[in-house]
């Protein structure tokens, strides 16, 4: 089996098991990678991951990085495209299943019974950031005018993003 | 009194979440979808993410491809995605390659120690705000809050929350429906 063909299958298992998003499958990403195929050692692993989250976009690239590190252009594409496409045929089938079962009158209901499920992790990992954060008064102070700023306003919160950098730059 | 966005909106629409996405799409997702565009209501849109969050992968990236079928069909959720996708995949090969030539640069560690404080409170508004705006009866908030315990303090992993919370919350959502109000 080739190399790319590996990442494919490797990353497409992970996506089908990623209920909850990226960090729900670090340690399995971490166990695949790592120890069963040996791509890459445990210090490389955790910087790669890093750097993934210093990144815009869902974490979940963190598969598109290590691909690249793996077996560059083509690896991060075989590493993108297993993550992404199971869970978005899916995806795409339950939007299907939602739309043709929409005149019944407990659809509405029992989806509205996940809505907590989805705040509650929302904030939950919001708690997860932090506790990894908050490593100081200073960095306990951004998180705290953050919060209330984006909870009470209708800024963009890419206001709060920035100055949480510069004052990280000036006084951390 | 939702907006119907044309492909080049939704596109565009997705495009500046995902490149806006630092600390998570999360809080962008809904910024952009609710507040700036009014392409779904808050409840609406918290339903797709509820799905979205059933389901493996990313829930926003989920909640792409559903909301792109919605408006679009299978266009609009090829669409939606790539727009998601495209820009965080350009920034992230620059960066795979600086990352190879230079490694970590001093000065950078401190900013994006702030950036990573300012991420998580986002976050944490961000929750605080859908709750405040959806106003689920108290059955519901407590779900809610056995999802933030069970992920942020006990650490639980994702799928047996989900096992666990999802029929729950489904559960107790459709008993209020089935009752009569009072």
């Amino acid at each position: 089996m080739t190399l790319l063909l590996q990442i494919l299958l490797a990353f497409g298992t992970l996506s089908l098991l990623a209920i909850g998003g990226a960090n729900a499958v670090l340690p399995e990403m971490h166990r695949l990678v790592v120890e069963v195929h040996g791509w890459m050692d445990d210090a490389t692993f955790s910087q790669l991951f890093a750097l993934a989250q210093a990144a815009p976009g869902p974490n979940i690239l963190a598969a598109s990085v290590m691909g690249w590190h793996i077996a560059g252009g083509a690896g991060m594409a075989m590493a993108t495209i297993g993550m992404l496409l199971p869970a978005a045929i899916l995806a795409f089938a339950m939007q299907g299943l939602t739309h043709r079962l929409r005149g019944n009158t407990w659809l509405k209901p029992a989806q509205f019974g996940l809505v907590p499920l989805a705040v509650g992790l929302i904030a939950g990992s919001g708690v997860i950031m932090a506790q990894a954060a908050g490593t100081n008064w200073l960095s306990f102070a951004i998180i705290a005018v953050s919060t209330v700023f984006v909870w009470r306003t209708k800024y963009s919160p890419l206001w709060v993003l920035a100055g949480g950098g510069a004052l990280g730059l000036l006084l951390l | 009194m939702d907006k119907v966005p044309g492909k080049l909106e939704l596109f565009l629409g997705y495009a500046k979440i995902g490149l806006l996405g630092f600390g998570g799409v999360g809080p962008w997702s809904r910024h952009v979808i609710v507040e700036e565009r009014k392409w779904l209501s808050e409840r609406d849109y918290a339903e797709v993410l509820g799905l979205g969050q059933i389901l493996p992968g990313p829930n926003v990236g989920n909640a792409s491809v559903m909301i792109g079928r919605r408006f679009h069909g299978l266009t609009g959720s090829l669409i939606a995605t790539c727009g998601l996708y495209i820009g965080p995949l350009c920034i992230l090969i620059i960066l795979s390659v600086l990352y190879e030539l230079y490694g970590a640069r001093p000065g950078v560690a401190p900013f994006m120690q702030g950036v990573a404080a300012a991420a998580a409170g986002m976050v944490i508004g961000t929750a605080i705000k859908m709750g405040q705006n959806l106003r689920p009866p108290p059955e519901l908030i407590a779900v809610g809050l056995l999802a933030v315990a069970g992920a942020a303090f006990l650490r639980l992993p994702l799928p047996l929350i989900v096992v666990v919370l999802a029929p729950l919350g489904i559960w107790l959502s459709l008993r209020r429906s089935w009752k009569p109000a009072p």
